[in-house]
């Protein structure tokens, strides 16, 4: 899935609320699944979930980690890399210029948050994509990161926990971005060598080069209800098949239903589950 | 091979010429007339032309060349530079999957275990391969293939030439990304030597699944990158035909990547590419092979994948540390 095809909407809700353009759509959200107008604090109160029909929004990935560690636990890591335009690679705007935008209106370097943090006590070494970022495609600095992850758990010999949610590759970075999902593999290959747990959570939606390579590599492999999780994204296939797609295609339900995925967790389960996982093999 | 009968545009005014030249030939032969003095002008102009044409492709044109039809695929080379091949087929679980193709074989007298993408030509085969773009399958078949490699402590060769992975109904239900994942896990921790050669297009996580060698080595006209230059320029200029202008931003000719070291050996092909003279390239293929092979069987099984490790580790291009 393409990350410009995101609604707007979305991005703006996600944008740590910092650019709300109107008073009006600052303080209501429409919720994607049901229609439903939610006064927005009753939402984030209920970490994006619409308390309506239960749909998981998307939720920022530093409230995300607030909330599923321990409190005040995480200890962020790798804060200096930032991503380079190897290429010169140019669309309609200079990836040079985007990044800078993007970085700007976000906060963030880049699209991947990682560290270490507590869960029960127990130290996990922990990532989360930054899906806002444009679309928390792969490149080199995500690449890095997630592959240091892995290395802090080996040195640590502590579990893994990443939450993907990334479109895949990351275009403007060419071949260097293919490449990060041999590096991030290499970097999950050692790790195994310590035995702990590697929990791979697929967040909406989690496809492409992320999805072929340490997402679906987890130990234990859960997703979000409903998440869209898989190697092409949809338009490519009905593009390619010239058909078009059953509902509930790629759809973290149907994941589980063909023995591809372990379990789908709710967003105010996670917590308890992983710590669960933790305890058993950690 | 299919001969010369698809061209590329740019192709098209030195073939043209070397057909005239053949009809000279033929007439001088018949002892009608005696064009010797005719016949090598022509000749001395289409070694020009050729010059000219294939000194310096663009992206584009190299693309192009990638895809050719006529292009050798991977058991045009297998047959030359392989005896004693033995096919291993299917994935042990759903079933044979002819676009990526493997088995035991000798290289240089010595077994080794051979996997490669397969393209077809014409209709009917490039049904049976698919176009070359793998199921999930395949990517296990392969993985099947290389850990009994493993296993029997042999070498493995892998030969990269596909579009991509398939993208369809059936590859997703049955866990394409599953499959390349596992494959690129897997392929960093295997304990014997692992070269990966680029023989025509390397397209994407498809390509890389069979990809994580000690030494991925590129022939000069294929290419290598992490989506089309079609799929990139409409999805990021909303128009497919500006490929020209997408192939040339994302760098992926032999050339490039081996000016940004993501590969370790350009392979020459002969003059206007591999097609117009597959022997040669079959025969600079083997001695890359031979020279790369013969390095890497001097490493332990701890220093082959601790290489690997390292080659892979090192790739990308950030600021900070
Ligand atoms: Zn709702």
């Amino acid at each position: 899935m393409p990350w410009f095809s995101k609604k707007p909407r979305i991005a703006r809700a996600e944008a740590n609320g910092k650019q709300q353009p109107s008073r009006m759509e600052g303080l209501w959200a429409k919720c994607e699944s049901c229609d439903e107008i939610i006064y927005r604090p009753e939402l984030e109160k209920n970490w994006n979930i619409c308390p309506a029909c239960g749909h998981h929004a998307p939720w920022p990935a530093r409230t995300r980690l607030a909330n599923l560690l321990d409190s005040g636990s995480f200890l962020e890591n790798d804060t200096r890399l930032e991503p380079l335009d190897p290429l010169g690679f140019a669309d309609a705007k200079r990836y040079r210029d985007r990044l800078r935008t993007t970085r700007k209106s976000l906060g963030e370097a880049d699209a991947f948050i990682g560290g270490l943090g507590k869960i029960d006590g127990r130290t996990v070494s922990v990532g989360c994509f930054v899906f806002e970022f444009m679309g928390g495609s792969m490149g080199s600095v995500v690449g890095e990161k997630v592959a240091r992850v892995f290395e802090r758990a080996w040195e640590q010999k502590c579990p893994a926990i990443i939450f993907s949610a990334s479109g895949g590759a990351r275009m403007q970075e060419g071949i260097f971005s293919l490449m990060q999902m041999a590096k991030t593999s290499a970097a999950l290959a050692r790790f195994r060598e310590v035995r702990k747990p590697y929990v791979s959570v697929m967040l909406h939606p989690t496809t492409g080069g992320v999805a072929a390579s340490f997402a679906w590599l987890g130990d234990v492999i859960i997703a979000e209800p409903k998440a869209l999780i898989g190697f092409a994204g949809p338009r490519v296939i009905e593009q390619t098949i010239r058909q078009k797609l059953p509902p509930g295609f790629q759809r973290a339900e149907f994941l589980v239903e063909h023995g591809m995925i372990d379990s789908i967790i709710h967003r105010k389960e996670l917590r308890q589950k992983l710590s669960q996982v933790l305890g058993l093999l950690a | 091979m299919a001969g010369m009968s698809y061209a590329l545009d740019f192709e098209r005014p030195l073939l043209e010429l070397e057909k005239k030249i053949e009809e000279l030939k033929t007439l001088s032969h018949t002892g009608a007339m005696d064009f010797g003095a005719e016949i090598s002008k022509l000749e001395k102009k289409a070694a020009r032309l050729q010059q000219e044409i294939f000194s310096e492709l663009t992206r584009w044109q190299v693309v192009q060349l990638s895809r050719h039809p006529s292009r050798p695929y991977f058991l045009d080379y297998l047959g030359h530079l392989f005896t004693d091949f033995f096919e291993l087929a299917g994935d042990r679980h759903f079933a044979e999957d002819a676009s990526i193709v493997g088995g035991f074989a000798r290289f240089e007298g010595l077994p080794v275990m051979v996997i490669g993408h397969q393209k077809g030509r014409g209709t009917k085969e490039n049904m049976l391969r698919n176009f070359g773009m793998p199921r999930p399958e395949g990517y296990r078949k392969a993985r099947r293939l290389m850990e009994l490699a493993e296993r029997f402590g042999k070498p493995i060769l892998t030969f990269v030439d596909t579009p991509g992975a398939y993208p369809g109904i059936g590859a997703e239900e049955r866990g394409q990304a599953e499959a390349i994942a596992v494959n690129l896990e897997v392929m960093c921790r295997l304990k014997v030597p692992i070269i990966s050669t680029v023989i025509g297009e390397g397209g994407s996580g498809g390509a890389l699944a069979i990809g994580v060698g000690n030494r991925i080595l590129m022939l000069e006209n294929s290419i290598y990158s992490v989506i089309s230059p079609e799929a990139c320029s409409s999805i990021l200029y909303r128009d497919p035909t500006r490929a020209e202008r997408a192939a040339e931003s994302l760098k992926l000719t032999a050339k490039d990547l081996l000016g940004i070291k993501i590969i370790d050996e350009l392979v020459p092909e002969p003059p206007g590419g591999a097609h117009r003279d597959p022997a040669r390239a079959t025969a600079h293929l083997g001695k890359a092979l031979k020279r790369h092979l013969s390095e890497l069987r001097a490493m332990s099984p701890e220093q082959l994948v601790q290489h690997r490790y390292l080659r892979f580790r090192a790739l990308g291009s950030f600021a900070g540390r």
